[in-house]
């Protein structure tokens, strides 16, 4: 059991929420800043970091590679603009890594 | 698939003695599967859930942050948001559910009784409420990440179970009962040919 810290990565405007959270945070403009921050931030005692669906849509190789081991865990989460579903489309995946066949949700396309 | 050894008693000893232990390997591992999709699958309704939770929430979240932004100067804003009334920690430790190590997370921030890191005189309401939003949030945030995490591992290890269990049942447990099938032809065959050949010996024998 140690201590570790949270960080939120994001565009400016969505990370500049958390700030009174008592999270970091840091604000990145692109994909390519972004993946420099996750990837710094993983050697660092970050556990959990949040990463907004904008950014994590074009940094998927990065995010495959932390996939599989237990830290950091990387949870995207909306931006402020909204969200792309990117989110629950990773549980899809897993799901359907785990099983072959997405049994979540097909029961809503049916309906 | 045939196996390349020698026909004889030894290896089919040895190879018996294989196929009895990949068999006990094979059930071992597709109960260990089952355990873990059942485990999975209860996992990840969860994780949906509070994936659509959270999202939702966060939306709310920001819809009144960008309105609190709006109707504050951007100076002002930041300079509120400036220095935290709270400082988020977190304490990890390690959980084990069917072999597989997953995060549990657990927060550990300093309360200071009040989320709002400003005075009010100079902010919106706007941003009491987004800010409200989001300090409830966070530990279903850190809630969602664990899950996550814990399905993604254990995805993981489903699938490699999987190919294990596979492994076993199509390729290394038929072409061990083909090449102990193999051998015990053979000896037999040896055995037949070797009986022929007394015979014929013995009734040389005889007549000579």
């Amino acid at each position: 059991m140690s201590t570790y810290k949270i960080g939120v990565v994001g565009d400016r405007d969505t990370v500049l929420a958390f700030k009174s959270l008592g999270v970091d945070i840091f604000p990145a403009m692109d994909a390519k800043e972004a993946g420099q921050i996750v990837a710094r931030l993983a050697k660092q005692n970050y556990a959990v970091i949040f990463l907004t669906e904008q950014l994590a849509k074009d940094m998927k190789e990065r995010l495959d590679y932390y996939r599989n081991s237990m830290l950091p865990a990387i949870t995207l989460i909306p931006s402020n603009k909204g969200s792309l579903g990117i989110g629950i489309q990773e549980v899809k995946k897993s799901v359907e890594k785990a099983i072959g066949v997405d049994i979540l949700f097909e029961r809503e396309g049916e309906e | 698939m045939l196996m390349r050894v020698n026909p004889t008693r030894m290896e089919l000893t040895r190879l018996k003695k294989q196929l009895v232990t990949a068999r006990r390997g094979h059930k071992l591992l597709k109960d260990k599967q089952d355990e873990l999709i059942k485990k999975f699958i209860d996992m990840v309704k969860k994780n949906k859930e509070l994936r659509e939770e959270v999202d939702r929430e966060l939306e709310s979240a920001f819809k009144s942050f960008t309105m609190a932004r709006s109707q504050m100067p951007q100076e002002v804003l930041e300079e509120s948001l400036m220095i935290p009334a709270a400082r988020a920690s977190i304490s990890v430790s390690k959980a084990n559910i069917m072999s597989v190590n997953v995060p549990k997370i657990e927060i550990s921030s300093e309360e200071s009784g009040n989320i709002y890191s400003y005075g009010f005189a100079q902010t919106s309401g706007e941003l009491d409420s987004a800010i409200g939003i989001l300090a409830g949030v966070l530990p279903k945030m850190l809630r969602l990440s664990e899950i996550e995490k814990a399905c993604q591992l254990m995805a993981d290890e489903i699938e490699k179970t999987r190919r294990r269990v596979n492994a076993l049942e199509y390729v290394m447990i038929p072409s061990l009962e083909e090449t102990i099938k193999y051998i015990t032809m053979k000896l037999d065959e040896n055995e037949r040919g070797n009986i022929t050949r007394l015979m014929k010996i013995k009734e040389m024998v005889m007549n000579g």
